[in-house]
């Protein structure tokens, strides 16, 4: 049965996710919540027979239980992210955040997202999609011998870096630099990111570096990052290793190059591609549990965020 | 050219731009030496940080020397009247590192981005301007765009808070005619109070003549080093360019002589290859590329056994921008690969 779900947010992003989770077999869409009556995304929505309300959050919750909502997507921003949660997960709606909010654990599906399911997690990160496209690569490499320092360069298309990036820049560089430490597993990280406005726009690139702590097994690492890339092809199809694993001394260098599916967002936004695709992948695993009866939705208090 | 009567002030690039040609390797005597020689000659302002700016530090650019903070707590306290700026490229550096230069006793922070992406760096240039720092909007690679374009994007630096903006030729591509026609509208569009600085690179050996034509457009700072110390084939030289200043009848307050020696005495036998206009550096003007990118294409030369200068030549086609360091190594790897396939079929031809 199909776990049905609320998309908190119709922007670019929120409307992207719609897309793909109509085709999911795991995940109904049910209702979208704007703030804007006249937005694309909420009459997008309301094409494809979702309900909609641009009341926000508010709007949805006197329908949570008639309809049965077990799962949100916020894809709003960090400061409305906080009341969100707080008033959704009350109800025992699980939260799959977009946002830089990073109230909930970091969820990268491919590397941890078996963990919160284990764990019980009623509200999950997606990190940033500088985050999501690189550090699988680091916890490839990490996973085969430890990594003394994760570097990440991600380098999107102006077009696709949206306003909410752009007026706090520094929010990717610091939540991305945490992930590659405690999702991908190094001892130190640090994240770089990159607008490039040429035109026709570029599609997202992304550069990983690692230095392990000993000298790199070449052929362990090498397998462990070929497998990696397929682990992610599984919901991102257009996640390319264009080179490497270079070998440079104890350094790891792979570069990547990431595709969208185009369904809302063009093809060369594959970095808000893959938020969507992880944050849908995260809640169809979840689903996948809900549906076995090994992951009971519980109402919860979301903890106190990091950063405002 | 009727200079006579202006006032420009001078800014150093040699601890800082002059970094990048030394593989961020300079040490903390040298800093010493250099910026109080500098401070000696009377350059009033003199950049110091990792040559990608504040928190610089990385594979991706190199690893420096030592750290901003110990570059700038070791030359700040020693300056008797030059005062220090540091320089803050948003998406490379944070707000964090921001806070700790000032504590270091920075004067003047500039804040840089692509010529096309101001708007990243509102939050860094007004919190600069929060804490009393004299702040300075930096549009690097301005010769990809149009001077409109540069006028809308200084504008937004000046609404954040940019006391200055700054048309940075990163590639050493514009000719005088360009820089005339960017610094000149900033000057004539911009508020009377907003200051226009330009800093050029010397790939095309046009950097005191590109930078005297953005004083006679309304230019008062200009950047430039000590014997031309910095990326490429270096900045405006700084003693050429004030001798010159001088002859044209424009104050700037430095010791033409003693600015010399630093460039002849410190500077010149710090270099660990001549920095000029060569082969690579005058492809950098040539064909608009950022000039950091230089020792990186004559390292992937040497790993991959291709030509840095189809390098440099690949990555202003694919229109890469300043920081996008990582390209070099990705696109070596593709000639790598070209060529590999070409072998292959010359080997094939005949079977």
């Amino acid at each position: 049965m199909k776990i049905r779900a609320a998309l908190i947010g119709s922007g670019n992003i929120g409307t992207d996710l719609m897309a793909k989770a109509l085709r999911s077999e795991w995940i109904e869409p049910v209702w979208m919540v704007g703030i804007d009556p006249d937005s694309d995304g909420l009459a997008k929505a309301r094409d494809a027979g979702l309900k909609t309300t641009a009341e926000g959050v508010d709007g949805l919750l006197p329908h949570l239980e008639e309809d049965n909502i077990q799962v949100a997507f916020d894809a709003t921003s960090a400061y409305v992210h906080a009341d969100n949660a707080r008033k959704l997960q009350e109800r025992g709606v699980l939260m799959i955040d977009l946002t830089p909010a990073a109230i909930g654990p970091f969820c990268v599906p491919p590397v941890n997202l078996k963990d919160h399911v284990g764990k019980q997690a009623m509200n999950v990160n997606m990190v940033t999609c500088g985050g999501q496209a690189t550090v699988p690569m680091v916890a490839a490499v990490g996973r085969v011998q430890a990594v003394e320092y994760g570097e990440i360069i991600a380098t999107v298309a102006s077009k696709s870096a949206g306003p909410g990036t752009r007026k706090n820049i520094d929010e990717f560089t610091r939540t991305t630099a945490r992930a590659v430490r405690e999702v991908g597993g190094a001892d130190k990280g640090k994240a770089i990111i990159i607008l490039n406005p040429a035109d026709p726009p570029l599609i997202m690139r992304d550069t990983i570096h690692c230095i392990t702590a000993e000298e790199p097994d070449q052929e362990a690492i090498t397998d462990s990052v070929h497998r990696m890339v397929h682990e992610v092809q599984k919901y991102v199809p257009g996640y390319r290793l264009k080179n490497g694993p270079v070998f440079d001394g104890r350094r790891v260098s792979m570069f990547m190059e990431v595709e969208g599916l185009g369904d809302y967002l063009p093809k060369y936004a594959g970095n808000l591609d893959i938020m969507t695709a992880a944050a849908l992948r995260t809640a169809e695993m979840f689903a996948q549990e809900i549906d076995k009866g090994t992951f009971v939705p519980e109402p919860s208090t979301p903890a106190v965020a990091e950063t405002a | 050219m009727d200079l006579r009567g202006k006032k420009v002030t001078l800014h150093d690039m040699c601890l800082r731009d002059g970094m990048h040609s030394k593989r961020h390797q300079i040490s903390i005597d040298e800093m010493i030496a250099v910026s109080t020689a500098l401070d000696e000659a009377g350059v009033p302002l003199i950049e110091v940080t990792h040559g990608d700016g504040l928190g610089g530090g990385s594979v991706n650019y190199g690893f420096p020397a030592h750290s901003d903070e110990e570059y700038l707590k070791a030359v700040i306290p020693r300056m008797k009247n030059a005062r220090v700026s540091a320089l803050l490229l948003p998406g490379i550096g944070t707000v964090d590192e921001l806070k700790m230069a000032r504590d270091c006793g920075v004067n003047t922070l500039r804040v840089a981005t692509h010529c096309t992406e101001a708007d990243v760096a509102e939050q860094h240039i007004g919190l600069s301007r929060e804490l009393g720092l004299d702040t300075v909007g930096f549009l690097m690679m301005a010769h990809m765009v149009e001077p409109e374009k540069i006028l809308e994007q200084a504008r937004l630096m000046e609404s954040y808070g940019a006391n200055c903006v700054y048309v940075t030729d990163s590639a050493g591509y514009m000719l005088p005619d360009d820089v005339r026609a960017r610094v000149g509208l900033l000057r004539r569009e911009l508020k009377p109070e907003t200051e226009v600085g330009f800093h050029g690179h010397h790939n095309l050996g046009l950097g005191v003549a590109n930078s005297m034509t953005a004083v006679d457009a309304g230019a008062t700072r200009i950047d430039g080093s000590a014997a031309g110390l910095g990326a490429g084939a270096g900045n405006t030289p700084l003693e050429i360019f004030a001798a010159v200043m001088d002859r044209m009848g424009v104050e700037t307050g430095v010791d033409i002589f003693k600015l010399m020696d630093v460039a002849e005495d410190y500077i010149v036998p710090m270099m660990d290859e001549m920095v000029r206009v060569d082969r690579e550096s005058l492809t950098l003007g040539y064909a608009g590329v950022y000039s950091s990118f230089l020792l990186f294409a004559k390292r992937a030369e040497q790993k991959y056994g291709i030509s840095a200068r189809d390098v440099l030549v690949e990555l202003g086609r694919r229109g890469t921008v300043g920081g996008q360091e990582d390209m070099i190594e990705d696109v070596a790897l593709d000639m790598v690969k070209e060529r590999e396939k070409a072998d292959e079929l010359a080997a094939g031809g005949g079977a």
